[in-house]
């Protein structure tokens, strides 16, 4: 049985902010001609490089971690807690990095534009990304807290 | 041009995360944590950008450039294969652990968070390993062994 924390849901938040980045995906596809997916435009920096596809991946990177900068100057910048140890932290990020590229794809290049794309591949990395976060956090949370 | 345009859809993503509660990994791990407290926000997150993203891609897939005339480069592969399967899991399993995924990990990081910055860190390493990892196993099928 699943019960819902009521306390702190905000879904008129987090859709506000889909539809923000569901802007940000359009514009880049419709604009630039990219698929908006965050851990291949990283990695894309990181392998054997090619004139005229630094710079646009740069600025995008830069426009990702200068938002909550600019979003501290309008606004109250949410906080963002990180209850992950150190150990932890190192071993999930090693994770993220090498099975998002691995895999072609995260959260944004599989789980928002592979699925806008009405992509059957995203859509299989999708279910199996979200599973495995599921299966890792009951792991974490309920079987060997 | 392309450059100032990335520059600021950068920073329209990353207020989208901010907004929407991605950017916060307690509250990841609060949706991922099912038998928990479940805090279903982050579903609507997906479907706010799906909403706007579905009839973009449908316009996108009927071009040939982007309305600046830029080649239009859409993903080509089809295969459901091992690579996508076993990264697809590794990554969900990470993003289980810390409730960070890439683009929340460099908002953290521009923050100010030191275990934004470690994170962020940690993973252009696993992104470097996996890069490694590739141009060895190119280098391997170029250049088969001697004998064969």
């Amino acid at each position: 049985m699943i019960t819902i924390d009521w306390l702190h849901f905000t879904p008129a938040s987090a859709f506000a902010g889909g539809l923000l980045i569901g802007l940000a995906v359009t514009s880049l596809i419709l604009l630039e001609g990219r698929i908006a997916g965050i851990s291949g435009i990283v990695g894309g920096l990181l392998q054997p490089l090619r004139q005229g596809d630094v710079a646009w991946r740069v600025a995008f990177v830069l426009g990702l971690v200068a938002a909550p900068l600019l979003y501290r100057t309008l606004l109250i910048l949410p906080p963002g807690r990180i209850e992950a140890g150190w150990g932890t932290l190192v071993f999930a990020g090693l994770l993220v990095g090498f099975g998002s590229r691995l895999g072609s794809g995260c959260t944004s290049g599989h789980g928002v534009c592979g699925l806008s794309r009405l992509s059957p591949r995203s859509l299989v990395a999708t279910v199996v990304f979200m599973t495995a976060g599921f299966a890792t956090v009951f792991a974490a949370r309920h079987l060997f807290a | 041009m392309s450059v100032l345009i990335s520059l600021l859809i950068g920073l329209l993503f990353g207020c989208g995360l901010i907004v929407s509660g991605m950017s916060n990994p307690a509250k990841v791990l609060a949706f991922l944590d099912l038998a928990g407290e479940w805090d279903p926000s982050l579903a609507l997150v997906m479907a706010g950008a799906i909403a706007v993203g579905l009839p973009a891609f449908r316009v996108a897939g009927r071009r040939q450039t982007s309305l600046r005339g830029q080649p239009l480069q859409m993903p080509t592969a089809r295969q459901i294969d091992r690579r996508l399967l076993a990264g697809s899991t590794l990554f969900g399993v990470g993003w289980g652990l810390a409730g960070i995924c890439p683009g929340p990990a460099l908002v953290l990081l521009g923050s100010g968070a030191v275990k934004g910055l470690v994170f962020v860190l940690a993973m252009l390493a696993g992104m470097a390993i996996f890069t490694a990892f590739e141009r060895r196993s190119q280098a391997r099928r170029a250049q088969p062994e001697p004998g064969r």
